[in-house]
């Protein structure tokens, strides 16, 4: 599958604000001591824009833009309009959550139920994200039962290593968001670890002969256009096995970095800010290698033997 | 509405003959052609006179060559791909604006562009590429069975039949019911051993492909062996002159 930029940037951006937006929610009135209202504001910015340029990103990149409200009619059946209600649903409970948290508006007994909600509709909107994907039967590397709990887990883990870094920024102790980190990262790379064995061991039983119904010794002899046409450049995209390998790799390499960048950053906190950019940077190589080795049953018509 | 009809009246679709097809294209110019003018037009092409030329085509024919082991029924088969008009199609299921939809009446499998967001995931869905992206319009198209042709009364009966079966000049293509078990196509279909495209993903296509027939086992005429000469006057001569003009 064609790894667009938008929908990495998309699914990376808002993943990590909606992990953020996850663990202020719950650690809000855990955290000990009573927060700054610059410490709150910052946070919740800085998690509702992430998700709110990830949002627009994806939204701007659609023929219609103008016609996106559209999306969140059809919950019934389509998870991409399930994900579109719960984006909106979860704006305005943050918002509620950030104006009590802050004590611009006073209602200590709200913080701990708004937070509670703002935290499930956010982890609930990565989940719709995740199946939008898991439920593509079309596309063998994500129809995965792992497809839903990587992309969970990976909120989780750029989401409290953002956190651990506004911590450190505003010289707060970690609290439980430094073993949250450590739990979330260290289950993403078993995860991920899990996904790829499981896409590799994936027999790709669907062939060109079925595809056809010509029988198994057909081969491509005519393509029907002289130039790639929609179906090849958006679904005909494959990374070569080798680079995928090395890229596995590098993720893999880049999470380790993190887990080190934050031990470092028990004797000095700054460098979790280098941690997040990190992780984010994992994030794009993963992001990206899960649409690079998404290969589609359509490219059995145009010369692919399996699928 | 996205949600699925639970049966449909029809089951409107195309039966597509893969031992006639002779590849010539004309099905999907024609489909092309009709359908850049006629309903959810235009359909036009990017770069039309540029290097690389490209844009939604709603009907594409491939070709196939298939080796038979033992020798004797290798051969090549053409191939056009459109959409089957699946009776549970996840194209229309994953659709986050109800543009995409199925007729309750007839089956067919329809894009209102006017309502597309043109997020593409309905291409993503479907195993047998039917939709393209249409960017000039910024909404996805796909094979409408020809929906302003064949219940269009200011048409002659004969007409109103999907555009690429009218130009099929082989008559590879058939349009019917393939609902009812007595129609026409229903019947093609049971001679032949009408087929399934990809039957075991389960979106029950209704569109048919009928499958090459065996070869017949009649013996090829060979070339017959060219006669000697003679070794006459006149014969030399002719190798005389054979050799003078091939120059050798």
């Amino acid at each position: 599958m064609n790894p667009a930029y938008s929908v990495i940037f998309f699914t990376t951006a808002s993943g990590a604000g909606y992990g953020l937006l996850a663990l202020l929610g719950l650690t809000a009135t855990s955290i000990g001591q009573s927060p700054s209202l610059a410490f709150v504001l910052v946070s919740m910015v800085i998690a509702l824009a992430l998700i709110t340029a990830g949002l627009l990103s994806s939204t701007l990149h659609l023929g219609h833009p103008e016609r996106a409200w559209r999306a969140l009619s059809q919950w019934k059946t389509s998870w991409l309009s399930r994900e579109g209600v719960a984006a909106i649903a979860t704006y305005p409970f943050a918002l509620a959550f950030g104006l009590t948290w802050s004590g611009l508006y006073t209602a200590p007994d709200a913080i701990a139920p708004l937070g509670v909600i703002t935290a499930a509709l956010s982890l609930i909107t990565v989940f719709t994200t995740g199946k939008i994907y898991a439920t593509l039967k079309t596309i063998r590397a994500w129809h995965q039962p792992l497809t839903v709990p990587v992309y969970l887990f990976f909120a989780l883990a750029s989401g409290s290593v953002l956190h651990l870094a506004l911590l450190a920024l505003f010289g707060r102790s970690p609290g439980p968001v430094a073993p949250v980190a450590v739990i979330s990262l260290g289950t993403l790379a078993v995860l991920k670890f899990l996904y790829w064995r499981a896409i590799d061991r994936a027999p790709r039983d669907r062939t060109m002969g079925d595809a056809t119904g010509l029988g198994d010794a057909v081969r491509q002899w005519e393509v029907p256009h002289t130039t790639k046409n929609f179906v090849q450049r958006e679904m005909g995209f494959v990374v070569a096995r080798r680079h995928a390998t090395r890229l596995r790799g590098l993720f893999f390499i880049l999470l380790a970095l993190v887990g080190l960048l934050e031990l470092a950053a028990q004797q000095v906190p700054y460098v979790s800010l280098a941690a997040t950019v990190v992780i984010y940077v994992a994030a794009w190589v993963e992001r990206w290698l899960f649409f690079a080795e998404g290969e589609h049953v359509v490219t059995l018509f145009y010369g692919n033997q399996q699928a | 509405m996205t949600a699925l009809p639970q049966t449909t009246g029809k089951k409107l679709g195309l039966v597509i003959d893969l031992d006639t097809c002779v590849g010539c294209q004309a099905c999907a110019t024609s489909c092309k052609e009709w359908n850049a003018q006629g309903y959810s037009a235009p359909l036009a092409d990017e770069d039309t006179r540029g290097p690389d030329p490209h844009g939604p085509w709603l009907n594409r024919i491939h070709g196939y060559e298939v080796e038979d082991t033992n020798g004797k029924d290798s051969r090549v088969v053409h191939f056009p791909r459109s959409c089957l008009h699946c009776e549970t199609p996840a194209c229309v299921t994953v659709c986050p604006t109800g543009a995409s939809y199925k007729r309750a009446e007839d089956g067919i499998v329809l894009i209102n562009p006017d309502t597309c967001i043109g997020c593409k995931l309905c291409s993503w869905a479907c195993p047998y590429g039917a939709r393209e992206y249409d960017v000039q319009e910024g909404v996805m198209k796909k094979c409408t069975l020809c929906v302003d042709r064949i219940y269009n009364e200011n048409f002659e009966p004969e007409d109103r039949q999907p555009a690429c079966v009218k130009a099929c000049p082989t008559g590879a293509r058939h349009f019917g019911d393939l609902g009812d078990e007595n129609s026409a196509v229903s019947q093609l279909v049971k001679e032949r051993g009408g087929f399934d495209l990809l039957p075991e993903m389960g979106y029950k296509p209704t569109n048919k492909y009928l499958p090459p027939r065996a070869k017949r086992d009649t013996p090829q005429p060979g070339i017959e062996a060219l006669p000697k000469g003679d070794g006459s006057a006149m014969d030399r001569l002719f190798k005389l002159a054979d050799r003078l003009l091939s120059g050798n």
